[in-house]
Order: C-alpha cells, then structure tokens, then sequence
C-alpha cells in the first residue's frame, strides 16, 4: 500500500521542469474545489501554503511541514498527497480538492458526518487531512474493512488519539453511501 | 460564593452505580441547586450528545491560532542557540535592521548582563526577528552575528550526578522551584547539579523493613517524551493603544492574560486572550511561555499585529518535553501481601528545568504505615521539561506497579488478589472485577509459560491521580427574550469536549436540548474560565454552569409562575416547556417564558463553590484538591516476539472514574487517547540527544516515533458511575489517569510473556532482545 508521501512521488510529473522560473514571483492558474484561481506567488511556495495563504483555505493544517504526519492532506486529481511536499507552481492543470471542497453545500460528504456522529475527532486538527484520506478510501474501495482503513490512514498522526474513532466512523460511513 | 449562613440538608445519591447507589446527606448552601439525579434519571445529562463544534471541523471552518490573519500582521521568528553551553560575548543585530523586510529585534541573550549572556541549551532563544513575511523574518535571523564563548556541557543525567560535572548552574542562578511542581516544593538545596531531595515520609522504614517477610527492591528508568500536539504552538498578539489582544493557542486564556498583565505592567482590563478552536496541548501550552512574551514584545515595538509560529523542531527541543526519571523501589511485605514498609529514591531531569519528580502513587495508592520518599531534580543541558499528561505519576507508575507485580509473583499471589489485600479504594476494586472480567484474567498463564516464539501475556496496573478543582473558576447563563440561551467563560476546548458538556449541563437544567445552548468560551472576556490542565476542566466548570443556569431559571420561573397563576417553587423545566409539577397540561412553553422577560436578557453568574463536605485541602489561592481520588485500573495482552524483539499490544481494557460520567463517548475518546499516548510511550517515542554536540537528534515526526493506527489494538473503554454528592454535577476529570496504568500494564504483560521484567523505557526491540540475552557481547 502506497503511504502519502510515496503517491506523491509517483504521481508528480513537473510540469515545469526544464523552463527557469523564479526567484521572482510568478503568476499561475490553480484549480482548486470547482474553481480556477488566479495566483502571484514566490516559486518556492508549497500547495499547502499557497491554499493556507493567499488562497485563505486554512482547512488544511500543517503540523510537522515535511511529509512525515499527513495533516496537510488535499486530493491531486482525486489522490490524496502531502501539500507540503509539493510546490503550488507544480501542480498544473490537476485538479486541487480540499477539506472546504468536500460537503456538497449544506450536505456533509458521509466521511464527515460519520466523524461528527463517531466522535472521531478530539482537538480536530489532524481531523481535515484524516477525514480526505478517509473518503479518498471510499471512492476507490466502497467496501472497504478496518485493516483498510488503518492503511488509508497509516500516515496520519493523531496525538489525541482517535484512530479507534476514525476507523468506526469510515467503515460506517462506508455503510452509509451504499444504503 | 457560598452563604455559610443559609444551609440547607439535601439528599444525594452516592456510591458506584454498578455496584448499588444508596444517598448521601449534605449540608449545602440555600443558593445551590438540587441534587442532581443519577444518569439513569436524566435527559441529557450522561448521554453522548455530539460536540457542537465538530461541524465546524469536518468541514475546515474551525479557526485554530495558526489560522488567523489580521490586517497589517508581520512574522517572528526566533535564532536559537546551536551551542548546549555558551556564553554569549556579542551580537550584531545592524545587518538584520537594514534588511528592508525587517520591522523589529529583539535581542533576549544580552551580553551586559551574565544572567542573560548565558545559554544552557540547544535551542534556546538568542534573538527574535519581526518582519513583512516569515521568509523575511528567517533571512533577518541569518544576518544576525552572534559571538558565543562554547562551555563544557552535560546532557546525560548520570554524567551529570557526578559531583565533577560540569554545574548547569551555580545558586545563584539555579531555579528555585514552585509549590506548584512535580514535587512541589521550592527553595532546595543544590549540590552540584543534584537539587533535592524532596522529602515525604510516614512511619518508620527501619522497623517496616524489619518486620517485612518478603522484600522486593528493583531500579527503572524512563527516557524524555515530547508532547508533538499536531497544532503547533502560536501566538497573534496585537498591541494597540487601547490594549492588548492576544489569540493564542493555549490550555488557559485567564492564566496567560494573568502572565502578560505582570510581565507587561497591564490592568487585567488591557488584556485580552482569545482562543477558538485549540488544536492539542497536553500540558505543553499551559503557561505564556518564552516566545509567547517575545511575540507580545515586539507587537508593542512595531505598533502592528505579530504572529508567532513555532516550527516543529523548535517545539520538541524548546516547549517542554516530560522529564526522564530513575527511581530505585523498595517494598517489604508480610507473607499475606500486607505491606510493611515502601521506600522509594529518585533522581529526574527536566534538562535546565525542574519538576521531575516521580509522583504521588508509590506513596499514596496502597495502605502501607512506613513510607520514606526522596527525590531529586538533576540539571542537565537540554530543553525544559514541564507537565505531561499526568505529570510524575506516569514514570512514578512504570516503576511501582512493576514492583508490586515483582511482589506478588515472589509471594506467590495473584496481582488481582494482592491489590485487594493493600489497596482499599472500593472503587478500584470493582475497577479489577470488571476489567479482569472483560480481558479474561482466568486466561493469565504462568510467567514465560508459551511455548512458540510469539509469546503472549496479560498484565494489569492501576494508577492514581488528585482530583483537581480550579476554585476561580465561573460561567455565566443568559437566557435571551427570543428564547435563545447562552454559557459563557474564558475557559477553553483544547479537544476535550468541554463545549458539549456546557452545552448538556445549561440543557439539562433549563429543559431544553444541547443544541438549543450557545456555548461562548475561550475569551478572557467571559467570566473567569479554569486552565485545561490537571483534569480539572469538567470538575471546574459543570458546578458553576449549573448553578448559574438554575438562578437564571429562578428569575424565568418567576415570570412563568405569573403566567401559569401557580407558585414558582412548583415548577419544573422539561422538553422546552415549563409546567406545574407533573401536570402534563399546565404549561407555558419556554419561549413563551422568556418573551415576557422585562429586559432583552437575563443573567447569572456563578462560581465554582467548595466541594459539599469540604476539599481534602487548598493548593494555592485558585485551586483545591478533592476529597477522592481519580484513578483506574488498566489491563493489557501483548504478544512479544522473541526473535525480533517487538512487542505488540493486541489489547487494552480501561477501566476508569470520573465521579459522574457527563458525556460517555466523549469519555471513550478521551480514555482511548490516554492509552494510545501510554503505548507510545511505552514502546516508541525517545527524545535521543547526541552526546557529542548536545543535539536532539530526531526532533521532527519521523525520526521521533508516534504511535500510528497500525500500532493502535483493540481498547475496551468502561467508565464507572461514581457518585458521591460533592457538586452540583458530582463530575471531575479522567485525561490523565487514563494514561498512568497504561505503561506498567504492558510492562507487567511483557514479564508474564516472557519472565524476563523490562525496567527501562521505552521497550523497543532493541532492549527487549537484550533482556532477552539475545545480543551477542562484544568482546
């Protein structure tokens, strides 16, 4: 099973690999939830920050910076990576999904609702990273049993400790879609 | 405050609801609330009602510290020492000035003064930049020339009890101590970096050692944990003219409110802290802290917001860590377990800090009349410890309850049967029958009894920790004209759910659903909130919510009486309405009540009142400690592999208390987090320091190893119902008792495993193989 930080490796393509760039800032097109934003940022800025600062999508938390606890977890066309691993110029023209992309308006996706109703989040700060690996497992196995879930997550940090709570609430969620 | 003239006689219900509930009598005071029924009985009370603001984080709207951007905010950051021992000659702050992003400096290390020339640890703060982004600031701390004078160091805690060390301090520059640390005691003496003892004793060791049939004397070690909460730790602070406001991510708003109005010269009125959604502290975010002051000082230099992150690194090596422990045990019994005599030395390291006691549990969790305690706080060259989920008594634990299993397998009684015999908390007793029911206790085999290379084991231990109560501590209750409710204090959520049971506890009362109260916290605004430390949050703050929300409901009642044409002492509050006794039909509908209110709103305020019967005693001006004790009893199956040295826990039942238990899921949560942190530090997480340079060497995620849900076995949760008549909600705490055991019980599982005890942690594979004798000596 692939963690994060490896999917990361084996999905980044570098768009912009060979062209110079920086280290002035440099204008790109990011889409992110349904939309296309516009942006002027410093090349050296990561997916993370470029959605925590200018973007102002401070759902996605960092906690280590560096790949190691997943709490930075976004969708790459439908993948769940490490967006502080990756510079925000390289993402192209993939797709960015965040924890504020998730809900369909007013309607929680069931990975969120299922957290809310399982408990399974105590601080809450891994819980937007957690809950996108969470619901990345369901879109690719709808069936998923408690030892794929641990795995879904095997990269994830939670100090507070909810991962009993997690994997409840995913497996339950997973009942849900399919009701 | 309580009217000690007005006293009334009420009936409580009281006793362990498993086992029987009978009623206990107390005087209370005529402004306190009834006697809250037991669970059983209530509506909302004791159910496990979801966390109002779990919304809000599934969905990335919460608004944690790191997350708040104000108009005009500037970066800091902070140069740190990269030397464990130095002095500082110089610094030449005139490049970092020119630097055009650059708006302020602070320099903390100040070569005129040798009290602040010096740096005894890695990481500690030499100077601090405010600048136009956090790159600028890093590229200002890079133009910053400091000379350092490099000194001898120590960082291993047996150099360090050499008298021919190298002294961390002299003293007259070594830390005094407060009554409020592990132990609390201040003003000890210091023999080169050995500070101590702290001395606690009852009757006489000689003669219990003396009479003892059977001795058991053993030494533990336990290595330095960091807290690593996910959130890192942060501060906005935004001083104007008109005061200051804070937001910082903290376990306490009023005690850091307290801090910055000393340390600044502020009226309490000027200062203002704030904190929304907390993300994890565990002790680690409970005070202002160093950098906490520099962000507040240099936002008062650049008449702009300032905005101070700490990076992961510098939280490991700088914001506390919990402190490393030895500990030597000795116990005498008489045949029948009955323990004659327990005397315990300790020596713990909170680096240049000091509170590394090792707890209250080897003195206090078993009846024994001889008992003779010293310990020790040794200075070494690292970051400060602080509290740590159960401070003391966690390594305090790993040591006793091995011991008392090394006393039992010597006197050939069963652990269960032993503490039966010496201990006499009837609450813990029932505590072993349900959890030696629920993991299987007849199951446990002879120690080292498997025959394959996976060998498994069953293991127990209990702990004990004080049921604390922050006396200045208050909520307020608002019941609006339109009917809507609100609770507020200044108390904060850090992730353990005092929201929700703010929430359950103004519902429960006014007859209403937690959804329809609005709970207001985290701002110093508010009445005064407790610190959420010490697991005394819920013991703080349920009473004064209550009370509060029934004297609102005094007034209410009065306008409901008018309407209703009864007595207001005849009516009751249930499922949103308000009705004359038990008479379904005579009623006015809660909003109805409140539409008549003369003025927009109403209020009361109420404070946190003694315990009914009294505290066991005061700690400080703002606090108390509770006649009963908090504990649980913890029982765990691990499977040790013989070959490669790892252990894996495949199951932990919990079995706590809590005095009334307020929110059951939120309870398991908790409790699951307490052992999920035990097993981490039992079997992964070390702070290593190398020591050629004094570095901590893995100060990030991955080198410094975390329990992961892989890791994470099964865990059976049970909270009793323990009542005793003490508050108006008779609730107090359980996040840190639910970490002591968790240890020792693996510890203990591991022996019976492999009949081989493992007195060091943590047990990685490495030691393990070598108890084991598996490694080969080198010759």
């Amino acid at each position: 099973m692939l963690n994060a930080t490896s999917t990361i490796m084996a999905q980044t393509q570098h768009p912009g690999r060979g062209a110079s760039t920086g280290p002035q800032p440099v204008m790109i097109e990011l889409h992110v939830n349904a939309a296309v934003r516009t942006l002027h940022i410093e090349p050296r800025m990561t997916l993370a920050e470029a959605l925590r600062g200018p973007l102002e999508l401070t759902g996605t938390k960092i906690a280590c910076n560096r790949g190691a606890c997943s709490a930075c977890t976004v969708w790459l066309d439908g993948m769940p990576i490490c967006s502080c691993m990756m510079l925000a110029v390289d993402v192209g023209a993939r797709v960015v999904t965040t924890i504020e992309g998730l809900a369909s308006g007013e309607e929680l996706h069931p990975v969120q609702q299922a957290f809310i109703d399982h408990d399974a989040l105590q601080c809450g700060f891994c819980t937007p990273g957690m809950i996108m690996s969470c619901a990345a497992l369901l879109e690719r196995s709808p069936q998923p049993g408690a030892d794929d879930v641990r795995a879904a997550i095997s990269g994830h940090y939670c100090r507070c400790g909810t991962y009993p709570h997690v994997v409840a609430a995913t497996l339950d969620a997973a009942k849900m879609r399919r009701a | 405050m309580a009217n000690t003239k007005n006293l009334r006689t009420a009936l409580f219900p009281s006793g362990i609801a498993s086992v029987g509930l009978g009623s206990i009598e107390r005087q209370i005071s005529a402004d306190e609330p009834p006697p809250l029924l037991p669970n059983s009985e209530l509506s909302v009370i004791g159910k496990s009602f979801p966390r109002p603001n779990g919304r809000a984080k599934v969905i990335g709207a919460a608004r944690f510290t790191v997350d708040i951007k104000l108009p005009g905010m500037v970066h800091a950051r902070v140069l740190r020492s990269p030397w464990p021992h130095a002095i500082v000659r110089s610094i030449d702050v005139s490049a970092a000035a020119r630097h055009p992003g650059v708006r302020a400096i602070l320099a903390i290390a100040d070569p005129a003064d040798p009290q602040r020339a010096t740096l005894r640890y890695v990481g500690a703060p030499v100077a601090a930049v405010a600048a136009v982004s956090i790159a600028a600031a890093e590229e200002g701390l890079r133009l910053i020339h400091v000379d350092y004078e490099v000194l001898p160091f120590v960082t291993d805690i047996d150099n360090a009890r050499d008298p021919a060390a190298v002294p961390v301090y002299d003293h007259t520059t070594a830390p005094a101590g407060h009554p409020s640390g592990f132990p609390a005691v201040a003003n000890l003496a210091l023999n080169g970096n050995v500070r101590g003892p702290a001395k606690v004793g009852r009757g006489n060791v000689t003669n219990g050692f003396a009479e003892a049939e059977a001795m058991v004397e053993a030494e533990y070690s336990t290595h330095v944990q960091t807290h690593c909460c996910l959130e890192p730790h942060a501060i906005v602070a935004d001083w104007r003219a008109d005061g200051l406001t804070v937001y910082m991510s903290t376990q306490f708003t009023a005690g850091v409110r307290d801090e910055i109005a000393e340390a600044f010269g502020l009226p309490f009125n000027r200062v203002r802290v704030i904190v929304d959604a907390m993300g994890g502290g565990f002790g680690s975010k409970s005070q202002l802290g160093n950098y906490g002051r520099f962000a507040v000082e240099l936002s008062r230099q650049v008449k702009a917001p300032v905005q101070l992150f700490l990076e992961r690194e510098e939280e490991q090596v700088d914001a506390g860590n919990r402190p490393g422990t030895w500990q030597r045990l000795r116990i005498g019994a008489k045949r029948d377990g009955s323990l004659t005599a327990i005397s315990l030395l300790s020596y713990g390291t909170a680096g240049v800090g000091l509170g590394a006691g090792v707890g209250n549990n080897a003195e206090a969790l078993y009846s024994c009349p001889n008992f003779d305690g010293a310990q020790h706080d040794v200075f070494i060259n690292a970051g400060p410890g602080c509290a740590m989920r159960g401070p003391g008594n966690t390594p305090g634990a790993f040591g006793l309850e091995q011991t008392i299993d090394a006393l039992a397998e010597k006197l050939g009684i069963d652990p269960l049967k032993l503490r039966d015999r010496i201990d006499s908390s009837p609450v813990r007793r029932e505590e072993r029958r349900i959890g030696a029911e629920r993991i299987g206790w007849h199951r446990r085999h002879a120690a080292g009894a498997d025959s394959g290379p996976v060998k498994r084991g069953l293991g127990v231990a209990q702990s004990l920790w004080g049921a604390n109560v922050q006396t200045n501590a208050a909520c307020e209750v608002r019941i609006m004209r339109d009917g809507s409710v609100e609770v507020l204090s200044s108390v904060q959520d850090i992730g353990t759910g005092i929201t929700t049971v703010l929430a359950q506890t103004v519902a429960e009362v006014l007859g209403l659903r937690p959804d329809d109260i609005t709970v207001r916290i985290g701002d110093t605004d508010f009445p005064p909130g407790g610190p959420s430390y010490g697991s005394r949050t819920t013991a703080s703050m349920t009473p004064p919510a209550r009370t509060a929300a029934w004297r609102a409901q005094q007034q209410l009642f009065r306008e409901a009486a008018l309407m209703l044409n009864a007595s207001a002492d005849d009516l009751i509050a249930a499922e949103g309405k308000i009705l004359v006794g038990r008479d379904r039909n005579r009623f006015v509908t809660f909003r109805d009540a409140a539409a008549r209110l003369r003025t927009d709103r109403i209020a009361a305020v109420a404070s946190r009142s003694d315990d009914y019967g009294g505290f066991r005693r005061r700690a400080g001006e703002d606090a108390a400690l509770a006649q009963q004790d908090l504990g649980g009893v913890q029982f765990a199956e691990v499977a040790v592999d013989t070959e490669t040295g790892i252990i894996r826990v495949e199951r932990v039942v919990a079995v706590q208390d809590c005095g009334r238990p307020m929110n059951p899921r939120q309870i398991e949560s908790q409790v699951q987090g307490g052992v999920l942190m035990g097993i981490s530090y039992a079997l992964l997480e070390e702070r290593i320091i190398d020591q050629a340079t004094g570095r901590m060497v893995n100060a990030n995620l991955e080198q410094y190893k975390l329990l992961g849900p892989r890791e994470t076995p099964e865990i059976d949760v049970v909270v009793l119902e323990n009542y005793q008549g003490r508050s108006a909600t008779d609730a107090y705490g359980i996040a840190e008792p639910a970490n002591i055991a968790t240890a020792p019980a693996i510890a203990n599982a591991v022996y019976n495993a492999v009949e081989v005890r493992l007195r060091s942690l943590p047990m990685t594979p490495a030691t393990v193989l070598a108890a084991l004798g598996k490694v080969p000596q080198r010759s």
